[in-house]
């Protein structure tokens, strides 16, 4: 009884700790590029400072909007909770991840994009009504590439958790699998579409017309904007966990004791330094593509989830 | 002063004079002027046309009881002045605007402001009129007051008829007139199929200031300060224009060493300008870093002007009858320095947007202006020039100091949003020549010429190659050194038009680095 409510709140820490870190990692790709751009960068606490003002502002509703605009800040934020919540960043084998999969995860993620899609058009704006457009047409896209990558480690692992198939991983040692080389560069490809990341999306644009992701939360203010925003941190977050805690889990806590949990923490935090800072490199050498050129992109990964099939079928039956 | 008179000038004449066309000629200081009469101002422009004569610019005017209405055409620097007048109390005339589709808002522009009735103009909606008239109020004629008839409110400029798109799948974006950017207020409607532009129709006009009628009354030096604000990044072009104009009016040459100090002003905003322009096009499409790089090497230009001139935009710099700011021999120096280090820098960051694939794939193919479109819209500047227009003032309507130095007219025909980037880039270089020449060649001299009240009625055009493209202002004075009538017609009211030529087909999310590689003035536009 005391182990499962120790694991329990464990699990809540974790996912505390997703939530408390994920700006902290956006101030960081946020200063990586600066200084990449010969800029003077702001302080990596600049994420939660905007959040608090945001918080403090009055939020301003389009008159148009009916309660789906209100409830969806409150939907995605939740839905990235629980989508963190499914995911191992120091620990595995919390009751939390052992209890839901990959495919959950996926759902979490669609539930918000569903409701984000909704609000956008929502309010009637043009804008809002292309961002959702643009927004939908690249998860169909994209959320099949994200499932081919995630049935080769499944594959591998023989399992869907992630909890099990990280513990797989480990089990299995340093062992160069052509599948898994395949889907991680699939799940960075989608990665980068699904948390709109230039190449696919800019992050940082003014401009209207070409936004994806912005222009669908263009009409949000206040706190509402925050959660929204803080959403997004998370998906960025999750992500970046997901590929350093699938193809290079050594050092993830499998006791939990404080040592092994701290140096868990600060492992991680390193790979997630580490892949933003390839993040914010790949954002300031390319500039963002042509709109049609994204299901070329998109496709692509889709093929490299495919080939990591193929491959573990072709080359690692035996195992 | 004498005319070389050219040989399509003569073929015109003798044109119209075949089709009994009465022509009265005269001149201005640089170029004729042909009166002809009313009834024929259409049959005229297609005979113009006939000869391939570029529509320059046209501006109406209420001058000694009744209309005039002008259009300054142009084959290469050969330019001539058309007129015509129509009475006050019937202000009808043939529209030109069938003839060369650049003159159709320069006509609803006099359609707005003074009332004039342009018969079968293919577009006789306002332009520039929103609601801040009654409805028989023309804000240019004499008898409006200068300061205005003000409604306590405006009214919304509600029930323009935009152009309306229909069928299946087809749906409009309205944008602006207030945008996301810092950057000023115009409306884009666009029809789209998907992603991809079917349409898209500007309303211009939500920065109208007046400028023309504010103009009026004003002396010499007043007016050199109200042409620097008419669109604050070519206020050195435009306030050169307008001082020449006004100079050819009164009669007055400006001492080479001030005409030299003017060219350096010129150039020096024309390479601040593309800096900003060329980083802000690669930041449209997502590349942050050459927009980084180029704001900054633009604002150590700026605070190099201010440390020169005293002022980062070099407002006010131009004066009537000359400049009122000289270069000490070790600001020469000093700038000198300044070219080599800006050189150098530009080796340095050209070489990562050239070797760039993914902003060559967004830049190239997008936004093509054919060149057909181009001549027919009279483009100029750069967006011209990306276009095969091979138009460049400082060449074909040369005055000191660029008829003694030597440069080269950079023109491409590429004509997409690359081109017209690169066009930019190899003008910084042109301009950093032309620079090191000037520094070099400086005539010593005067500042200023005295000024001399021009005689009453007396009129003079002043052309000048801005930043942006030619900048060819009208300016008449009264009896009393006082401006009767000023028209500055910026490079934007005839490239404006051509947004709407170049998104076509394009997708929706081009849109924004299409616009900013035209980067038409909205203030300049709407005056």
């Amino acid at each position: 009884m005391g182990d499962q409510l120790m694991n329990w709140l464990m699990a809540i820490v974790q996912t505390g700790l997703f939530v408390i870190l994920s700006p902290l990692l956006a101030g960081w790709i946020k200063w990586c590029k600066c200084r990449l751009q010969n800029r003077k960068a702001p302080s990596l606490l600049q994420p939660y400072r905007d959040l608090w003002k945001l918080t403090h502002k009055q939020p301003v509703v389009a008159e148009q909007a009916s309660w789906l605009f209100i409830i969806t800040p409150y939907v995605i934020f939740s839905a990235m909770i629980l989508a963190a919540s499914t995911v191992p960043l120091i620990a595995v084998d919390l009751p939390t991840s052992a209890s839901a999969d990959v495919i959950v995860l996926v759902g979490f993620f669609a539930l918000a994009r569903f409701f984000q899609a909704l609000a956008g058009l929502d309010i009637g704006t043009a804008f809002g009504g292309m961002g959702s457009s643009r927004e939908m047409t690249i998860s169909s896209l994209a959320e099949p590439a994200m499932l081919m990558a995630v049935f080769t480690l499944s594959m591998a692992a023989s399992t869907t958790n992630l909890s099990f198939a990280i513990g797989f991983v480990l089990d299995q040692g340093i062992v160069l699998r052509p599948s898994f080389v395949f889907a991680l560069f699939a799940l960075i490809l989608i990665a980068i579409a699904e948390t709109g990341r230039i190449p696919v999306d800019n992050p940082a644009t003014h401009l209207e017309l070409t936004m994806i992701h912005e222009a669908m939360i263009l009409e949000y203010s206040g706190r509402h904007l925050a959660l929204i925003e803080w959403a997004s941190q998370l998906k960025l977050m999750l992500y970046g966990v997901l590929i350093a805690n699938i193809f290079f889990p050594w050092g993830i806590a499998r006791q939990f004791t404080w040592s092994a949990l701290s140096d868990a923490l600060l492992l991680i935090m390193a790979k997630l330094m580490l892949l933003a800072l390839f993040l914010a490199l790949s954002e300031t050498l390319f500039a963002k593509m042509r709109l049609f050129r994204v299901q070329e992109y998109l496709s692509f990964a889709y093929l490299l989830g495919l080939l990591g099939l193929l491959s573990h079928i072709i080359l690692e039956a035996s195992y | 002063m004498s005319h070389r008179e050219s040989n399509w000038r003569a073929e015109f004449l003798a044109e119209l004079k075949k089709q009994h066309i009465q022509v009265e000629v005269s001149a201005l200081a640089t170029m004729p002027l042909w009166q002809i009469p009313a009834k024929h101002w259409r049959s005229a422009a297609e005979l113009a046309q006939g000869l391939s004569a570029r529509w320059v610019s046209g501006w109406a005017e209420q001058h000694s009881g009744q209309y005039e209405l002008n259009t300054l055409f142009a084959v290469r620097g050969d330019f001539l002045l058309l007129r015509t007048s129509v009475p006050e109390s019937n202000t009808e005339l043939p529209s030109q605007a069938t003839v060369y589709p650049a003159a159709n808002r320069s006509e609803r522009h006099a359609q707005d402001m003074f009332g004039i009735h342009f018969l079968d103009h293919p577009d006789n909606r306002p332009w520039l009129r929103h609601k801040a008239w009654k409805k028989h109020q023309y804000p240019l004629r004499k008898d409006f007051p200068l300061s205005g008839d003000p409604e306590p409110v405006t009214a919304p400029d509600m029930d323009y008829q935009f152009v309306k798109g229909r069928g299946a799948g087809v749906y409009e974006i309205p944008v602006g007139p207030v945008h996301a950017g810092i950057i000023e207020p115009g409306h884009f409607r666009f029809q789209a199929v998907g992603e991809t532009v079917l349409n898209l129709e500007e309303r211009l006009g939500y920065v109208h200031k007046g400028i023309e009628k504010t103009a009026e009354g004003r002396t010499p030096e007043q007016l050199a300060r109200l042409a620097g604000r008419i669109s604050g990044d070519s206020t050195v072009a435009h306030s050169w224009a307008a001082c020449r104009a006004m100079e050819q009016a009164a009669g007055i040459a400006i001492s080479p060493h001030a005409a030299f100090i003017r060219g350096i002003l010129n150039e020096r905003e024309r390479i601040a300008n593309h800096m900003g322009d060329i980083g802000a096009i690669c930041n449209d499409v997502g590349f942050a870093f050459a927009q980084m790089q180029f704001t900054r090497l633009r604002e150590l230009w700026l605070r190099s002007n201010r440390q020169f001139f005293a002022h980062r935009l070099l407002m006010d710099c131009i004066v009537p009858g000359g400049v009122s700011c000289s270069l000490t021999d070790e600001a020469r120096a000093t700038m000198r320095q300044e070219l080599k280090a800006l050189r150098k820098e530009l080796d340095e960051i050209l070489p990562a947007l050239d070797l760039n694939s993914s902003l060559e794939d967004r830049l190239l193919t997008a936004g093509w202006l054919s060149e057909k479109t181009a001549a027919a819209f009279s483009a100029v500047g750069y967006v011209g020039r990306a276009s095969g227009q091979d138009l460049d003032a400082r060449r074909d309507a040369p005055c000191l100091p660029y008829e003694r130095l030597n440069f080269e007219v950079i023109v491409e025909s590429q004509g997409d949003v690359a081109s017209r980037l690169w066009v930019r880039v190899r003008e910084i270089f042109a301009s950093i020549k032309l620079l090191r020449q000037m520094l070099e060649q400086l005539p010593a001299g005067v500042i200023q010429t005295p000024w001399q009240t021009p005689a009453a009625d007396s009129e003079g055009i002043g052309i000048i190659e801005g930043w942006r493209g030619e900048i060819v202002t009208f300016v008449r004075f009264d009896d009393n050194n006082q401006i009767a009538r000023f028209y500055p017609r910026d490079p934007s009211v005839v490239n404006w038009p051509l947004l709407e030529k170049i998104v076509l087909n394009n997708s929706v999310p081009d849109f924004p680095v299409c616009n900013k590689s035209l980067n038409g003035s909205y203030s300049g536009h709407d005056l």
